[in-house]
C-alpha cells in the first residue's frame, strides 16, 4: 500500500516505483522485492525501514541500476530509467562499505565523478574543495582513504556522492559501521546536509529510531513488500499492521482473550510503552478516565533517564511500560520484582492494529 | 599454537633436512661453475672464472638464451592479455558454462607436460605445417608455453578481483563512468601489481620449461633448458653446462622472489 498522492504541490515525484519486482534465481527462486509501489517526493528525506532480508538493499540497487528488475518500472524525476545503465542515471550512492577507491587520495575520490563527466579542471577544484568543506574534511584531501577513521571515510563517501549534485542520493545503511556516539553525531550532520542541499535522500536502515528521527517519511518493509508508508508519527502512532506495530517501537500487542478481557473488544491492539502508567496494586490516585489492569511485575530495568518495567497481566499478556525517571513523587520507583501492580492507560492511546496491511 | 620442546626440535631438524635436500645440490652446481678442476673433483682444488668466460663466448648457449628470452616474453605477453580477459569475464559476468570454463583454463597446469607436448606436436605436424606452413620453432614454443602461463596470470588476477569485490567498480559506474573508463581508472590500477606478479611467474615458468618444449621446439630453436639437456652428457661441455645451469637458476628465482614481494606489498595496500 503506497500513498500515490502527496500534499498539494508536491509535483513530479523524485522517484516513482511501479509494481517493482525482483526475483533471484534459485530453487525455489527468492522473491526479494514483491510488487512495490512507491513515490518519493522531491527534496524529501525518505527512509526504508525493515528487518534483515526484507528487500531494502535490493530496491536501492535497482534504483541505482546495479540490479535489473524482474518486472515493473523505475522513474526518476518523471523519466523512465528502468532500462538505463547505472552510469546513465542521475543518482549517486553512498555504499555501506563506502567503496572508496584505495589507490586515490581523498580529493581524487571526491573529484572522480566530475572527472569522468569532463567537468573543467578549475570548476572541479572549487567543487571538490566545497564538498570536502561541507563534510568538514577540508584539510584531509591529500590523505589516502586507508589513513582515515571510519567516520571520516563515511564523510568522504558522502562528499564523493554530493559533489555531483545528483537529484537523488541513495544511502545504504551508511552509519551501520560506526559506533553509537559517532553514529548519533553523523545522523545530525546528515540531516543538516540534506536540509542545506535540498537533495532527495533515500535512506536504508534497519534501525527504527534512526529512521524515525531523520525522516520526513518512512516506508516499512516486510518480506519484500511495503507494509506502510507515512510520517514517523503516523507509522509509530497508527501502525497499519501488527508487523509495523511490532517492528517500529516496542510492540505491546494485545490479542485474543487478553484483548477481550482488558480492552473489552475483539481484535488486536497495541499500546506504546511510554503511554502505560504503573503503580502499586490498589493505587487508584490517577484513575480519572483511565483504563487499567492488574498485573505482576516481572522485570525492572533501570536505563538512566527511563526505567523499563515488564509486567505480566493477569489476563495473560506481557506488556512493557516505560517511565521517565523524573524523581518527583514516583510511586513506581520503589516497585520490586514479583510485586503486584496496576497498570493504567488512556483509552485514546489504544491502537487498533489490523492483522495485516490492507493491500 | 605452542609447540613442546621436543616437537620444536624435530620440526626444525625436519625443515633443515628438506631445505638442505633442495638447496645443497643447487649450491654444489653453483660452486662447480667456479671449480678449477675440469672433472669437478671435490672438494674443489681451486676456483676460476674461466668457465664463465668460456660460456659467455660460446655461440650455442647464447643462441639458446635468446630463444628462451623471446619465448618467455612472447608467452608472458599472450598470458597477460588472455589471462586477464578470462579472469575479468569469469569473475564479473554470469553466463552459461562459466564454471566449466574456469576449470578448463586452470587445467593445463595440472596436465602432464608430456601429454600436452605430444598433443601439440601432433597439431603442429598434422595441421599447422601442412595447412598453414608453420613448422616447429619459436612460434610453436610460445604457443605451447602460453597454455600454462595463462593459468598463472589468471589465478593472480582472479584472486585480486575476488579480494576487491565488485563494489569499487559499481561505485565507479555510479559516479558516471562507462565500463572502459572504470577499467582504466579503477580496475586496472588496482590489478597492476597482481598483473606484474603473474607475468613474472609466467616468465619464470616458461624460462625453465623443458617437457612441452621438447615437443614444440624445432631443430634450430633450442631453449636454454633444452640446450643443457642436449649437452649434459658431452664431457667437454660439462663446465659450460654448469654455468648455464646457474644462469637458469638465477633467471628463474629472481622473478619468483619479486612476485612474492609484490604480493606481500599488495596485500598491505589493498587492505582498507
Ligand atoms: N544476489 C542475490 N542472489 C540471491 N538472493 C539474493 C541476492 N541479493 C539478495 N538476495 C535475497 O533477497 C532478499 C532481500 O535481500 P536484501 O539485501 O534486499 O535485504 P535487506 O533488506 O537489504 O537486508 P539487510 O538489512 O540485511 O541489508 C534476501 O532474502 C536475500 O537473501
Ligand atoms: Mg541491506
Amino acid at each position: 500500500m503506497a500513498e500515490r498522492t502527496g500534499p498539494a504541490g508536491s509535483g513530479t515525484p523524485a522517484i516513482r516505483l511501479t509494481s517493482l519486482r525482483k526475483e533471484f534465481a534459485g530453487t525455489p527462486p527468492v522473491v526479494a522485492v514483491d510488487d512495490v509501489d512507491l513515490d518519493v517526493r522531491s527534496g524529501e528525506f525518505f527512509s526504508m525501514l525493515g528487518p534483515s532480508g526484507s528487500g531494502k538493499t535490493t530496491v536501492l540497487r535497482m534504483i541505482a541500476g546495479f540490479e535489473e528488475p524482474t518486472s515493473g518500472h523505475i522513474e526518476l524525476a518523471g523519466a523512465d530509467v528502468t532500462k538505463k545503465q547505472a552510469f546513465d542515471r542521475d543518482v549517486n550512492t553512498v555504499f555501506q562499505d563506502y567503496a572508496l577507491f584505495p589507490h586515490m587520495s581523498v580529493a581524487e575520490n571526491v573529484e572522480y565523478g566530475l572527472l569522468v563527466k569532463k567537468v573543467s579542471r578549475p570548476e572541479r577544484r572549487t567543487r571538490v574543495a566545497e564538498a570536502l568543506e561541507q563534510v568538514r574534511l577540508g584539510d584531509h584531501g591529500k590523505r589516502k582513504p586507508s589513513q582515515l577513521s571510519g567516520g571520516q571515510r563515511q564523510r568522504v563517501a558522502l562528499a564523493r556522492a554530493l559533489v555531483n549534485r545528483p537529484t537523488v542520493l541513495l544511502l545504504d545503511e551508511p552509519l551501520g559501521a560506526l559506533d553509537l556516539k559517532l553514529r548519533e553525531q553523523m545522523q545530525v550532520e546528515l540531516k543538516g546536509i540534506q536540509r542545506d542541499v535540498g537533495i532527495t535522500f533515500l535512506f536504508v536502515t534497519h534501525d527504527q529510531e534512526e529512521a524515525l528521527t531523520l525522516s520526513d517519511r518512512v516506508a516499512v518493509f516486510h518480506a519484500g513488500r511495503i507494509e506502510q508508508v507515512g510520517t514517523a508519527r503516523e507509522v509509530y502512532e497508527s501502525p497499519a499492521s501488527a508487523f509495523v506495530a511490532g517492528f517500529v517501537g516496542t510492540s505491546n500487542l494485545l490479542a485474543g482473550d487478553a484483548a477481550r478481557a482488558v480492552i473489552g473488544r475483539e481484535g488486536s491492539f497495541a499500546i506504546r510503552p511510554e503511554k502505560l502508567l504503573i503503580a502499586p496494586a490498589g493505587d487508584t490516585q490517577r484513575g480519572d478516565g483511565l483504563m487499567g489492569a492488574e498485573a505482576v511485575l516481572e522485570e525492572v530495568v533501570y536505563g538512566g533517564p527511563v526505567t523499563r518495567y515488564v509486567v505480566a497481566l493477569d489476563a495473560g499478556a506481557r506488556l512493557t511500560a516505560l517511565e521517565q525517571n523524573t524523581g518527583a513523587s514516583q510511586a513506581a520507583a520503589h516497585l520490586r520484582r514479583g510485586e503486584r501492580v496496576r497498570i493504567q492507560w488512556n483509552p485514546e492511546h489504544v491502537i487498533d492494529v489490523p492483522e495485516s496491511a490492507s493491500r | 599454537m605452542r609447540l613442546g620442546r621436543g616437537a620444536k626440535i624435530a620440526l626444525t631438524a625436519f625443515a633443515t633436512v628438506v631445505l638442505a635436500f633442495i638447496y645443497v645440490p643447487i649450491l654444489v652446481v653453483t660452486l662447480n661453475s667456479f671449480n678449477s678442476d675440469r672433472t669437478f673433483g671435490w672438494p674443489p682444488p681451486g676456483f676460476t672464472t674461466q668457465w664463465w668466460s668460456l660460456a659467455l663466448q660460446a655461440q650455442g648457449p647464447r643462441d639458446a638464451l635468446l630463444v628462451s628470452v623471446k619465448a618467455g616474453l612472447g608467452a608472458t605477453a599472450i598470458a597477460l592479455v588472455l589471462g586477464t580477459l578470462l579472469a575479468l569475464a569469469l569473475s564479473r559476468y554470469d553466463f552459461f558454462g562459466k564454471h566449466a570454463i574456469s576449470i578448463l583454463v586452470v587445467l593445463p597446469i595440472a596436465l602432464p607436460g608430456i601429454v600436452t607436448g605430444i598433443a601439440l606436436q601432433s597439431v603442429i605436424q598434422n595441421l599447422l605445417t601442412p595447412v598453414f606452413g608453420i613448422g616447429a620453432g619459436l612460434f610453436t614454443i610460445i604457443v605451447g608455453h602460453a597454455t600454462f602461463c595463462i593459468v598463472l596470470v589468471f589465478n593472480n588476477v582472479t584472486a585480486r578481483l575476488r579480494r576487491m569485490g565488485g563494489s569499487l567498480e559499481q561505485a565507479s559506474a555510479d559516479l558516471g563512468a562507462r565500463p572502459f573508463t572504470t577499467f582504466r581508472r579503477v580496475t586496472f590500477p588496482l590489478l597492476r601489481s597482481s598483473l606484474l606478479a603473474g607475468a613474472l611467474l609466467a616468465f619464470a615458468l616458461s624460462f625453465d620449461e623443458i617437457v612441452v618444449t621438447t615437443f614444440t621446439a624445432g631443430p634450430d630453436s633450442q631453449t636454454l633448458p633444452i640446450w643443457i639437456f642436449n649437452n649434459l652428457f658431452r664431457p667437454n661441455q660439462a663446465p659450460v653446462v654448469n654455468v648455464v645451469a646457474v644462469v637458469l637458476i638465477i633467471v628463474s628465482i629472481v622473478p619468483v622472489w619479486l612476485a612474492q614481494r609484490l604480493a606481500g606489498a599488495d596485500a598491505a595496500e589493498s587492505r582498507l
